[in-house]
Parts: C-alpha cells; sequence; structure tokens
C-alpha cells in the first residue's frame, strides 16, 4: 500500500446545485401584500424576513418573492405602520 | 459596549444584493428564528468568512443534497468538533499567510474570517470539550451558538439549553414529570471562565445590537462567542408570525438579558441596560411563557407554583447579571 497524501483523499459529498432551484414558496398558505402608499419603507421586513423572500433595493417599497415565501407571517406582525396583509 | 460598527441601512440591501451569503430557498420552517440569524451575521460580514457547522437545523435545511444555500465556503461537520474544525481553519489561514501562498492571486484570497456555527444540542451538550479547547489555545474565530433550546431537528428531545418546565419528547408532562425539571446550563458563564476576550448574547430582534455584536466578535483579535437566541415555533409549539415577538419578550422579561463580556469585564446593553435603569420596565415573565405551547401546562390553575419558580429563577439570574454589569 503506497502512503497517500491529503491530496489523494477522495473528496466527501459536495452540493452542487444553488437552492433558489427548488421553491419552497408552495409550503405557504397565506401570502403577504404589501401596500406601496402605507410602507414607509424601514426595512423592518426585510431585516426579519427568515428565507430573504422580501426583496428589497433601500429606495423602493420591498417586493415580496412569492417562489420562497412560506407565509410565516412576521413581515405582517412587525411591520409598524401595517402595510403588509396576509392574503389567503 | 457595541460601538464602532454601525449599520447603514441604505446601504445594507445593496450589500446584502450583490453577495447574499445565504440564498433563498432553503428549507427552514416557517418562522425560523435561527435562519434570521444566519442572515444578520451575513449582514455583518467585513471580509469573506469560513462557515464550519456543526450537524444541526442549520446545516439540514440548508444544504440538502443535492442542493445548498451557501455562497460561502462552508463545511459540514460532526456534532461535536465545529470549534476544532474552525481552529483547524485557522490554522490553516496563518499558515498560508505566512508562506505567501496566493498572493499575487486576484481570485484567491487568504484573509478571511473563520466562524464555527453550531446549535445548543452542538455546544451545551457534545461540542463542549471542543469549544473549550479551542478557546484554550486562543484560536482566533467567531463561534455562533444558535439556543433554540432543544434538539430541534432529530425531534424536540430535551438539550442542556432547555429552561425549566419547558415540554419537549423526553420530558413529557405527566404525573411523575411535568417537563424539564432542571434549569439551563449557563453556557456564557462557562465560556467566560476562559478569559476570552469577547463573548455577546444576541436577539434577532433588536437587530442593529445584533449586527454591532457580530461585527465586533469578527473584529476581535482571539476567540470570539455570541450566543444568539433563535426561536424555534415548531418545537416550541408557537405561532409561526411571534418569532420576532418572542425573541423580544425574552429580552425585555429578562429571560435572556442583552449583555456583553470584553477581556472578563461585564456590560448590558441595548434594552437590558435599559430595564436595568428603570426596573419598572421589566415584564412579568407569564408574558413570555403563556405565548408557547411547550410551556401550556404552566398556565393551569394546579401548575402555578411553576410559573412562580420560573420567575424565581429569572430573577436570579437578572440579580447575578446585574451585580457583575460595569456600567449600571
Amino acid at each position: 500500500m503506497s502512503k497517500r497524501g491529503w491530496r489523494e483523499i477522495p473528496i466527501a459529498g459536495i452540493p452542487f446545485l444553488k437552492s433558489t432551484e427548488y421553491h419552497t414558496g408552495d409550503w405557504k398558505v397565506f401570502r403577504p401584500v404589501i401596500d406601496g402608499e402605507k410602507c414607509i419603507k424601514c426595512g423592518n421586513c426585510w431585516v426579519f424576513c427568515p428565507d430573504s423572500a422580501i426583496e428589497w433595493d433601500g429606495d423602493s417599497v420591498p417586493e415580496p418573492n412569492y417562489d420562497y415565501c412560506k407565509g410565516c407571517g412576521i413581515c405582517a406582525e412587525e411591520c409598524p405602520v401595517n402595510a403588509i396583509e396576509m392574503v389567503r | 459596549m457595541a460601538k464602532g460598527f454601525v449599520p447603514n441601512i441604505k446601504q445594507l440591501p445593496k450589500f446584502m444584493k450583490e453577495d447574499p451569503g445565504i440564498l433563498q430557498g432553503h428549507r427552514a420552517c416557517a418562522g425560523c428564528g435561527c435562519a434570521i440569524i444566519l442572515r444578520q451575521i451575513m449582514m455583518a460580514r467585513r471580509k469573506p468568512i469560513v462557515i464550519a457547522n456543526a450537524t444541526g437545523c442549520m446545516e439540514v435545511v440548508t444544504t440538502i443534497f443535492p442542493y445548498t444555500a451557501w455562497r460561502t465556503p462552508w463545511i459540514h461537520v460532526a456534532f461535536e468538533n465545529a470549534a476544532a474544525v474552525a481552529a483547524g481553519i485557522d490554522a490553516g489561514r496563518n499558515k498560508l499567510q505566512r508562506a505567501g501562498r496566493f498572493s499575487g492571486d486576484k481570485d484567491i484570497s487568504v484573509d478571511y474570517d473563520v466562524v464555527a456555527l453550531a446549535g445548543d444540542g452542538g455546544t451545551y451538550d457534545i461540542g463542549l470539550q471542543a469549544l473549550s479547547g479551542a478557546l484554550e489555545r486562543w484560536h482566533n474565530f467567531m463561534y455562533v451558538l444558535y439556543d433554540n433550546e432543544a434538539y430541534m431537528n432529530t425531534g424536540i428531545q430535551r438539550s442542556g439549553g432547555t429552561p425549566f418546565g419547558a415540554w419537549t419528547t423526553t420530558t413529557p408532562v405527566g404525573k411523575k414529570i411535568k417537563g424539564k425539571p432542571l434549569t439551563k446550563k449557563p453556557i456564557v458563564d462557562i465560556v467566560v471562565a476562559h478569559r476570552i476576550p469577547y463573548a455577546a448574547t444576541v436577539s434577532p430582534a433588536y437587530w442593529v445590537d445584533a449586527l454591532k455584536k457580530f461585527r465586533k466578535g469578527f473584529e476581535t483579535e482571539g476567540p470570539a462567542f455570541i450566543h444568539a437566541y433563535g426561536v424555534c415555533p415548531r418545537g416550541w409549539r408557537t405561532d409561526t408570525k411571534d418569532t420576532i415577538k418572542l425573541s423580544k419578550l425574552a429580552v425585555e422579561t429578562c429571560f435572556f438579558p442583552l449583555y456583553e463580556v470584553i477581556n472578563s469585564e461585564w456590560y448590558l446593553t441595548g434594552p437590558s441596560l435599559t430595564i436595568a435603569k428603570n426596573p419598572d420596565r421589566k415584564k412579568p415573565v407569564e408574558e413570555y411563557l403563556k405565548l408557547q405551547g411547550r410551556f401550556r401546562h404552566m398556565m393551569l390553575p394546579e401548575n402555578k407554583w411553576m410559573v412562580e419558580k420560573f420567575q424565581e429563577l429569572v430573577d436570579e439570574n437578572w440579580e447575578i447579571i446585574l451585580k457583575r454589569a460595569k456600567n449600571v
């Protein structure tokens, strides 16, 4: 048996696809709808979304991405001006 | 006292859009508090980071083969050795930097921060000796404990982090015992006993405070330890929308006070400092308990003593921290 260095050790499992190819959006029952007129652009929904499903560039009204939103309702609960409604 | 880094909300969304660190489409349960912590670590980055992630919820949900949600170098390690592998990554970085490898290469950076990420099972119970060893060897890394207070991904078994009275599948509510009869392990005390330069507690609800602490952890020369509070709607039997509300209530009832320990000196931060100065702002712990299904048995009239005992334990812990704190 020849000596094996770390370069010859077989590589362990490597996940090779981006998780964005898997759409978690079909888990949800309620979806958030943001009222652009009420929104004060504080960014609370963007900060507290566990699924990074609220897309925001810092200036405009944030937009939920329904492909990945799991419908937990944190954004609607934490919105200081109640601009987000959960719709079935 | 978290000073220095002040996150700019106008620049953070652009930063996270260009380099998200963690992608959408990971399979954490709806309303997962630990996934919010992951995003906040990513928001506080100053350099590229390398993550050693122990087995646990965040490892399972982010890398279901063949998908991965990570956009940073990431290694899955066993339950017990997240800190040991992070120590190895740190040693490797030092060697590469000293040897000047890849110094002319634009695509490869050997200047990065090391993060060890583990849940409460991987820290309180199984990974404690590896953590202690890495702290003693003074490796330059940040250890993030996301504490959801039980072994959630295997089906809600009790851990050292489970609080008094909580229902889990291994501490059921019956005639002999009513939930966990013992208390939560004081992990920050254990870690601070190593006299490390930085340790802190973090609640994702107070996110500016959290980002400052994560950034301080990255900037610390030597080991840093962050105890983050991750609400688990599935295991705690709470409503998914209450995640942030519970993270706030845990701090407001002083069940999970926010503080940081710099070179063995204790400082309260943020809302906990406000409560220390105005004690009437402290909420009764019942408000926190009644939202959670795992404490449902405590709300029955015959188990009123459990709520009182819980309150006693919280007060005791809070008094200890008040005595230690330098800035009260």
